[in-house]
């Protein structure tokens, strides 16, 4: 079994800020981590590794900095580690960013691809099924598990109401949850072994795109503006019975024309 | 001259920082309160490679280095001293001898178990009248046939009972006084061989420490570790290594006490403000840090001289000196901010502060450091 999985490294939002003033993130100090669906990603690929044996690539479309996170999939288990870097990818919105890592992912074999669900950073979960539907794969997305049986792949999807039980032949593309798989340390072993191993960097010749289609140029999106929701006023604490309440809170909501 | 840790230690570091804080911190305060070895931590550290970080690959170890162990002993003991004493006494005090004074076949028979986590390790040196005068040891070792056979008592013998090899060190001539002194791998479960009660302590409570009881206990000829006599060398140079592990701990500890009082004087509010607003705070806690940085910085370069293969006993001595008293200081600091609060168990510096005075003590007091470190300054 040939798997891919796509990973991403991501500021870790968990301790990041936002410049009130221009809107932006403040990066300075803030770690740098693997996505952790994209974590999860990884894991569910090892987990079907350790079970039926399988050989896991990771990829990721980044900076050369983002090396870090291949050296961590490799000292959690991964086999193979391709970083897909160029001043070409840069500014890319999901729609680039996902020709870029189909078009590249043509160059691999796999059974399964699979991706994190979506990424702290931009929160589109848009990336992998767009992957999937460059390359004419069918997709699950929101896998919270995964089993295989005959060959095929047994899938739970999580869904507003509860799951729901899937089941693809491969190739198939499926993102994945980091609640349905609590990823494992990177070993002692591995860590050693993480900085002996190479890791395949891949530029824009891997990339049968026209360069129209890469980075900024081929991004649908453009960001007109971005701001943080400033503080309001405090609100307003009303200690009364729970008929009370009811006509109050219709009257403040008339009040607003909210109804 | 490069401060920096390498790529590899740093992404270990990450590791075991993560560890630390999602697997061992949780436990810290229950683990203290019943005593409780953590047995499912030793499982999950074993599962990772933690209990064979220095040990060669070819002996089933992860092929790290000694900064990295140190880094592991110092991150455990962040959250759980008692957690990083585990990890100590096992690396440093039983495969360590085993790595640096074994036979091959020795090698071949123990490190895989003990590096894999299956079996976890011990040192036994000191007994009732045989402490810092470790040269004064009453346990016996008599050549019978094929077998050595042993009697006497170790005390005060950390992971014993849950460890299941044991590093003995024996008298075997004592007209020779310390050249009379040989060391023995002794395996749980040897007939005569039995493990002691278990010391009630004031600090790392959940850490086993026990007795250890030889009553004609007989062990394979080939259970001598080095040369018959050479036990006292084995047994010194088994504690320069061990100082680097207590010293890791005691900075662990250190750090912990510091982090966690940087956080609560962030909280703490009197007089209308955070009383890390007050400069009497910020002037103590920023000689904390200083402290504590000195502290790291004498650790690495101990472990980093054992990496590079030269003589480290003053270093190893200083760093176990420095920290051991950084952590006391630190940990009591803390409890002093944390006013009355601190000196209840609702939060962990009380338990950082009686876990601190142990690395004052074990693996050499502070006094036998001055004595290394006096000596190689005299000699």
């Amino acid at each position: 079994m040939k798997i891919v999985v796509c990973i991403k490294q991501v500021p870790d939002t968990t301790v990041i800020k936002i410049n009130p003033v221009t809107g932006t993130l403040i990066r300075d100090g803030v770690p740098s981590i693997m996505n952790p669906d994209d974590k999860g990603g990884l894991e569910a690929a090892l987990q079907l590794k350790d079970k039926y044996g399988a050989h896991v690539t990771v990829i990721t479309m980044g900076p050369p900095q983002a090396d870090l996170i291949l050296r961590e999939a490799y000292a959690m288990g991964a086999d193979k580690a391709i970083l897909l870097t160029g001043r070409e990818f840069g500014g890319a919105d999901t729609l680039a960013t996902s020709h870029t890592i189909a078009a590249a992912l043509k160059n691999l074999e796999y059974d399964l691809i699979i991706a994190g669900r979506q990424a702290i950073d931009g929160d589109t979960a848009q990336v992998g099924p767009q992957i999937a539907e460059h390359l004419g794969l069918p997709q699950i997305s929101y896998v919270a598990g995964l089993e295989v049986k005959d060959g095929k792949y047994i899938v739970k999807k999580e869904t507003e109401e509860g799951y729901q039980m899937l089941e693809v032949a491969g190739p198939a593309l499926l993102t994945v949850l980091a609640s349905g798989f609590k990823s494992r340390y990177m070993s002692v072993g591995g860590i050693v072994e993480a900085y002996k191993k190479d890791v395949e960097v891949w530029g824009v010749e891997k990339v049968d795109l026209p360069v129209e289609m890469l980075g900024l140029k081929g991004s649908g999106t453009k960001v007109y503006k971005s701001f943080t929701k400033g503080v309001k006023a405090a609100g307003e604490v009303y200690e009364v019975d729970a008929e009370q309440a009811v006509d109050l809170i219709v009257s403040k909501l008339k009040e607003k024309f909210i109804i | 001259m490069n401060f920096n840790l390498t790529k590899t230690q740093e992404l270990f570091r990450q590791m075991i920082r993560e560890f630390a804080e999602k697997e061992v911190k949780p436990l810290a305060a229950e683990i203290d309160e019943l005593e409780k070895f953590p047995a499912e931590t030793v499982e999950k550290m074993a599962k990772l490679g933690i209990f064979g970080i220095p040990v060669p690959t070819q002996y089933g170890g992860a092929g790290g280095d000694n900064l990295m162990y140190s880094i592991a002993v110092e991150e455990l003991s962040r959250a759980c001293a008692t957690t990083g004493v585990v990890v100590s006494a096992h690396t440093s005090l039983c495969m360590a001898p085993i790595m640096e004074h074994g036979t091959e076949e020795q090698k071949m028979k123990y490190l895989p178990k003990l590096a894999s986590g299956e079996w976890i390790g011990a040192f036994g040196l000191t007994e009732p009248n045989a402490g810092t005068d470790a040269a004064g040891q009453q346990t016996t070792a008599v050549l019978d046939g094929d077998e050595w056979v042993l009697n006497g008592n170790k005390i005060f013998i950390t992971n014993a009972g849950p460890a299941h090899v044991y590093i003995v060190i024996a008298m075997t001539d004592k007209s020779l006084k310390t050249k009379g002194i040989s060391a023995f791998i002794v395996e749980k479960g040897t007939p005569g061989f039995e493990v002691g009660k278990k010391e009630l302590k004031m600090g790392i409570r959940g850490s086993a420490t026990a007795e250890l009881i030889f009553n004609n206990c007989r062990i394979p000829k080939d259970n001598l570790l080095g040369k018959i006599g050479g036990g006292f060398p084995i047994a010194m140079k088994t504690l320069d290594g061990g100082r680097i592990g207590i010293a890791s701990q005691a900075l662990g500890i250190a750090q912990g006490a510091l982090d966690e009082t940087v956080k609560y004087t962030k909280e703490r509010k009197q007089f209308g403000k955070a009383i890390g607003q007050f400069q009497n705070t910020q002037f103590q806690m920023a000689d904390l840090k200083t402290r504590v940085e000195a502290a790291r910085l004498l650790v690495r370069s101990a472990a980093f001289k054992k990496d590079s293969g030269v003589p480290y006993s003053a270093d190893a001595a200083m760093a176990k000196l420095f920290a051991a008293e950084t952590a006391m200081e630190v940990t009591t600091k803390a409890v002093q901010f944390h006013g009355g609060y601190g000196y209840t168990r609702e939060y962990p510096v009380e338990r950082m502060m009686r876990d601190a005075k142990i690395t004052e003590i074990y693996e050499g007091t502070s006094e036998v450091q001055r004595m290394v470190i006096a000596a190689n300054l005299y000699k």
